[in-house]
């Protein structure tokens, strides 16, 4: 029954041999003059100045995940809407109770004032 | 499409009363009005415990199948629900001493609830997913709640990084099982197991061990156990009383549904042995390992921790037994347990104070001087946890052994009655350090205030069950 | 009427008062909700009986399950309580004289320290009494039987702090400690043989232990006689017998109420139940049953002698108890179950009302039990001397009084079961009783007043005391009628009641054992004659002796002064006690099991293990590094091991 499998393992095969050798390739064949400007993090991008780890302020967190969240709303509601005769009243209450639950946390979210930007 | 509105009625009320009332009281309310948040909370856990009780004749089940209803699902929302409320009643006082107390703790504590109760009814690998997620989110929330204490925040990281890490395994189970069968839905997948149309039994039997990993992380068996000493240690007492119990309680729901599922899956391919004998050994392990390692422990909460972890074990008996039996010895023990490793918690959290000390051993010597009513009352629990008689912790016992011998693992048996004289050895020197050892003079005053209430059910439930196994035993029955 | 409400409200008693007794406060508070839980109870005791009056003959016998405690497989352990003939009479005496005895304590024990402890502890023995006579198996027979013990241990220790003059013993604790370890002995045998009933039968039901029981065991099994024979040593130890007899007499180290409630109505009738209650096997085993009556007679006869000469007025009585469960147990081992529960009912009258007369007496003379320091009490305690005369003579046997039914028909039963001899000791302990009775009659109550005037003003007791007195006396009195022997019953045309109702219990035991057959009439109002005689000139000696003092006594002790020291020592039963049991015991303990096999061996198992475990304690410990990365790195390792094992026989 491994056999089945056979076009699969083929293909890793093909893939790890494929990605390997590009590196090996490159690192063998290419000739290695590097000068400052190429050793730079953009070359003949911005002039790197201090450290890249900076912190956010957790607004764009929020908003991020009421993004998120609205989203996959209106990826629910992309099927439904196809099906919409066929599931009827009961698809209907569904997806209302669905969004009054969702209606219910955005007010909740207004009111403690999470998306007051100051 | 019609369901049983009557028995889904649990469900429906906590989910509409939290998803919607409550967040809109919250909404709208003044943050200093606690109170009636805190209020309105309890009223729905109780609501709902009451209508899980009045439907657990009401067998069924509703959404498609997706869930189930009435039966021993709805006995473990009593559970849940009975904890949430002592949780509540304790975490009152508890939180105010430490200057903690906002309405969220309260919602995450609710929410946590409504996820354990879809874990107990579920009949669908989504809806456990979604359940098992709900609660552990509700739970890394609550973990965390001390914001300024280190520790608090050390064990929420820890719990949410290696859970993540566990539910990785659970969702890949849960994939397998789905490429495997083609369904989600419990029942569908046991015909298709039952029709051996099935395809790729090795997806099965994978799918099957990633599963019981994913529940193993959430009930703490070795080695997936590591998380919960530390975390239970830095969270709130409060918050590691009702997750150590109601949480464990929830696992375990999931585990009995999703085994009975799981063991015909691995009997097609032909291993149900090997899965069975694995659960025995993880149980041993875990029994051993909990109770052993309690024993140097100097710290209160970290030794109830570990003892928390030992119990997890002795209830995997029930689950290797895999009979009828060893189900309701699962459901009684979970119960008990509940009860008594809350009830004990609870105590530790009153005696706790605001600088996080009086929380070792030697802090409780001499305290029936002081507090005579929780020492008796921290003797009664600790007896039931050690498995004394008429305490119901020994009846559990009782049945999980039973249940064990029944279904031919006399070895383990052996291994749990062994590892039990260990853990007297704990759970005795705590009531010898509260009754024979010179007062210690720093003992603060401590007031039960609400938390009074929770004791008093925990006190007379571990001592009821433990004379009237029927209570529980008998609801099991119909 | 569910019986398990019998054993509710005792029950209720004990937490209410156990758990609240200190914001009660009020001893009046207390009183009332501690004899209140009895009197309830005593209610529930009269319904039912009432009940199974109602109820045709034949089913007059009933079980009802109040809860399952253990149901696995085929061993399952019921609460359920056994509603027949013999555990509602025993029922009505426990309640009905535990109520009086409640309500006596009260006065008894105003302004002790310990009031709401007492109550609660004598509710908590009126339940677990109960619970040994209601249960429909044997186990929960054990629990009250060990239930029993445990308080009987708690109440002859209540006054803890205060010194007691016993055999060997010194303080209270010491007697509370005689009696539970002596009942220990004995709560062995029982033990015993429930194991060997369940190996045999699979059930400790009694119901069915008693219907199969004919056809397991063929007449005089060896195994059913030792079944019995641990049982009868269960009963030795309850109900004070030879050989485990000496634990009673030092019980009166408790305070009245708590000798009354022992010696009555509870604790030592229970060795009577449970051989009335397993009548069948006792009359399958008819070495046993012999055995039961010589230990009986032999009791009944030694005790009576060395009560002839104490002076300790609760010493007496203790030993009287002794004697008449003597007795009982006679009755028994000659197969007439139903005169020695009749005996187990009079004696409950009596005995209750001598103890709590003497209490009253005690309480009266300030806390002094010697008859010797006491006299002429009887113009200061009028209620209490009247009542106690018609305890005496109830005890003694005058006829009409119900002590004469009953013991008269113990030796109209040992006549014809166990031939002369029985009959002749125990007319001979009779006389004896009717004699020590008398004489304890008159030192406290005629002659010369032998107390101090100036410090101790005798005085009659509160109403709370004296009426309990006055309801038993009217009982002591009449309680008889219920069982008069048949040839006077005949005469003037009135059954034996008790006999009939019992009947039933005892018909297939009966039915085994051998029926004595015949016209005795003639012999039987002999024998009767015979018992009435002793009884008075045993009454009549004793007056002639003490009716001015101990005085004369004193010159007939010095004539015979190694009988009189023999019995004053109690035939030296405690010091041969100490000699051969205790003392070797004592030391083996010490010298062996304490030095070496505690210390040295099982502390060295222990602390052997204890190491062990510590030791792997600290290695699993290490394993807690507190690194997230690491607990990450075992569950991963577990995984890989999980996946290895499940799917390798797929690749195998």
């Amino acid at each position: 029954m491994l056999g089945a499998y056979v076009p699969l393992i083929v293909m890793i095969l093909i893939g790890v041999i494929f990605g390997v050798s590009n590196i090996v390739l490159a690192e063998w064949l290419g000739p290695r003059r590097s000068t400052r400007a190429k050793l730079s993090t953009y070359e003949s991008g911005m002039e790197p100045v201090k450290s890249a780890r900076e912190r956010f302020t957790v607004k764009f967190y929020l908003v991020a995940m009421m993004f998120i969240l609205f989203d996959i709303e209106i990826i629910f509601m992309y099927p439904w809407a196809v099906q919409f005769r066929e599931l009827g009243m009961y698809g209907f209450t569904a997806m209302i109770l669905f969004m009054v639950l969702l209606f219910a946390g955005y007010l909740y979210v207004v009111k403690k004032g999470a998306l007051k930007w100051d | 499409m019609n369901f049983d509105i009557l028995g889904s009625l649990p469900l429906i009320v906590i989910w509409l009363a939290l998803g919607v009332v409550g967040i809109i009281i919250q909404a709208f309310v003044r943050s200093d009005s606690t109170r009636l948040v805190y209020g309105y909370y309890i009223g729905t856990l109780v609501t709902t415990g009451l209508l899980a009780a009045a439907t657990i004749s009401n067998q069924g089940t509703a959404f498609g199948g997706m869930v189930t209803l009435g039966g021993w699902a709805a006995v473990f929302d009593l559970l849940f629900c009975g904890a949430g409320v002592m949780a509540m009643l304790a975490a009152q006082a508890y939180l105010g001493r430490f200057n903690s107390e906002l309405d969220e703790f309260y919602t995450m504590l609710v929410s946590s609830v409504a996820g354990m109760m879809l874990m107990a009814h579920a009949r669908n690998l989504v809806v456990l997913f979604v359940g098992i997620e709900l609660m552990s989110i509700s739970f890394y929330i609550m973990a965390g709640f001390f914001r300024s204490r280190d520790k608090s925040l050390e064990s929420a990281m820890k719990y949410f990084l290696l859970g993540a890490f566990a539910t990785g395994f659970l969702v890949y189970g849960m994939a397998l099982l789905y490429g495997a069968t083609g369904t989600l839905d419990y029942s569908v997948m046991l015909k298709v197991i039952a029709a051996g149309t099935a395809r790729f039994p090795v997806l099965l039997a994978l799918g099957a061990v990633l599963l019981t990993i994913g529940l193993s992380f959430k009930i703490a068996a070795f080695p997936f156990h590591q998380w919960a000493p530390d975390v239970y240690e830095g969270a709130p007492t409060v918050v590691t009383a009702f997750m150590s119990t109601a949480g464990k309680a929830a696992a375990f729901s999931a585990f009995l549904a999703v085994f009975g599922v799981i063991m015909p899956m691995v009997k097609v391919a032909s291993m149900t042995p090997t899965l069975q004998l694995v659960l025995a050994v993880i149980s041993a392990a875990t029994m051993l390992i909990g109770n052993i390692t309690a024993v140097a422990q100097t710290n209160v909460k970290r030794m109830l921790a570990y003892s928390s972890v030992a119990h997890a074990g002795y209830m995997l008996m029930g689950i290797v037994a895999g009979t009828t039996f060893g189900q309701s010895a699962v459901v009684y023990y979970a119960f008990a347990y509940t009860f008594m490793q809350l009830g004990a918690f609870i105590i530790v959290g009153l005696l706790e104070r605001e600088d996080e000390t009086s929380l070792m051993i030697s802090d409780y010597s001499g305290l029936y001087r002081k507090h005579g009513v929780f020492a008796a009352m921290m003797a009664v629990f600790m007896f039931s946890l050690a498995g004394i008689p008429p305490f119901a912790g020994f009846f559990g016992k009782y049945m999980l052994f039973y249940a064990a011998i029944e279904s031919g693992f006399t070895w383990l048996t052996i291994v749990a009655v062994a590892s039990s004289v260990i853990s007297v050895w704990f759970y005795l020197g705590l009531i010898v350090k509260m009754y024979f050892s010179e007062p210690n003079p720093e003992t603060h005053e401590a007031n039960a205030g609400l938390a009074g209430i929770s004791l008093a059910v925990c006190t007379v439930a571990v001592i009821l069950l433990g004379i009237m196994p029927r209570i529980i035993t008998g609801m099991l029955g119909n | 009427m569910n019986p398990a409400l019998l054993t509710l409200f005792p029950l209720l008693g004990f937490v209410v008062i156990g758990l609240f007794g200190k914001w009660l406060k009020h001893e009046k508070v207390i009183g009332v909700v501690g004899s209140g839980a009895i009197f309830l109870s005593f209610l529930v005791a009269v319904v039912l009986f009432c009940d199974l009056l109602q109820m045709p003959e034949e089913s007059r016998s009933y079980v009802s399950t109040v809860y399952t405690w253990i149901a696995t497989g085929s061993f399952s352990v019921n609460v359920a309580y056994r509603v027949d003939q013999l555990s509602v009479l025993f029922a009505l005496i426990i309640t009905g004289v535990g109520f009086l005895i409640h309500v006596y304590s009260i006065g008894y024990m105003h302004g002790d320290k310990g009031f709401a402890r007492f109550f609660a502890y004598l509710n908590l023995f009126v339940f677990m009494m109960l619970n040994l006579v209601m249960a429909s198996n044997f186990l929960l027979t054990f629990l009250g039987w060990e239930g029993v013990g445990l308080c009987s241990y708690l109440l002859i220790g209540f006054w803890y702090d205060r010194k007691f003059e016993g055999s060997f013993i010194t303080w209270t604790g010491d007697a509370a400690k005689k009696a539970f370890i002596v009942n220990r002995i004995g709560d062995f045998g029982v033990l015993i043989a429930m194991f060997m009933l369940f190996n045999i039968f699979g059930t400790l039901d009694y119901g069915e232990i008693s219907q199969h029981a004919q056809g397991v065991f063929s007449m005089g099994d060896t195994a059913v006689t030792i079944i019995t024979l641990a049982l009868f040593l269960g009963c030795t130890g309850k109900s004070a017998q030879i050989p485990l007899a000496v634990w009673l007499p030092d019980a009166m180290a408790g305070p009245t109420p708590v000798s009354a409630l022992i010696h009555a109505a509870t604790m030592v009738t229970s060795g009577i139940f449970l051989i009335a209650r397993t009548n069948v096997l006792f009359a399958l085993a008819p070495a046993t049953m012999a055995i039961v009556a010589g230990v009986g007679i032999a009791t009944a006869l030694i005790a009576g002698t060395i009560g002839l000469v104490q002076n300790d007025i609760k010493k007496v009585l203790a030993y009287s108890t002794v004697s008449q469960l003597g007795f009982m147990f006679t009755a028994l081992g000659v197969g007439a179950f139903t005169a020695g529960v009749f005996h187990v009912m009079t004696h409950a009258f009596f005995k209750a009302l001598l103890f709590l007369a003497s209490g009253s007496v005690i309480h009266g003379m300030h806390e002094e039990q010697d008859v010797q320091k006491m006299g002429g009490l009887k113009k200061y305690m009028p209620v209490t001397f009247a009542t106690w005369i018609i305890g005496t003579f109830a005890i003694a046997g005058i006829p009409v009084f119900s002590g004469f039914f009953s013991k008269d028909e113990i030796l109209w039963n040992a006549y014809i079961g166990g031939g002369p001899i029985l009959w002749g000791i125990g007319a001979i302990a009779a006389f004896f009783t009717a004699f020590y009775m008398w004489r304890l009659t008159s030192l406290t109550f005629f002659g010369k007043e032998r107390f101090d005037h100036h410090s101790v003003h005798p005085h009659e007791s509160p109403v709370t005391m004296t009426a309990p007195l006055v309801i038993l006396a009217v009982l002591s009195a009449i309680g008889g009628f219920v069982g008069i022997p048949h040839v006077i019953g005949h005469l003037i045309n009135v059954p034996n009641y008790i006999e009939h109702w019992l009947e039933p219990v005892f018909s297939s035991a009966q039915a085994i054992l051998p029926a004595h057959v015949g016209e005795y009439s003639a012999l039987e109002w002999t024998l009767m004659g015979i018992s009435t005689v002793v009884a008075v000139s045993g009454i009549l000696l004793a007056r002639t002796f003490y009716a001015a003092g101990p005085e004369r006594a004193h010159q007939l002790a010095a004539r015979f002064s190694l009988l009189y020291k023999i019995l004053w020592n109690k035939w030296y039963l405690d010091e041969l006690y100490q000699m051969l049991l205790v003392n070797p015991i004592y030391i083996a303990s010490r010298d062996f099991l304490w030095k070496v096999v505690d210390v040295v061996v099982i502390d060295g198992i222990v602390n052997g293990s204890a190491r062990t475990i510590a030791a792997s304690a600290s290695i699993l410990r290490r394993l807690q590094t507190g690194i997230a990365q690491n607990y990450a790195l075992l569950m991963m390792a577990g995984i890989v091991v999980l996946i290895v094992i499940v799917l390798y026989p797929f690749f195998s």
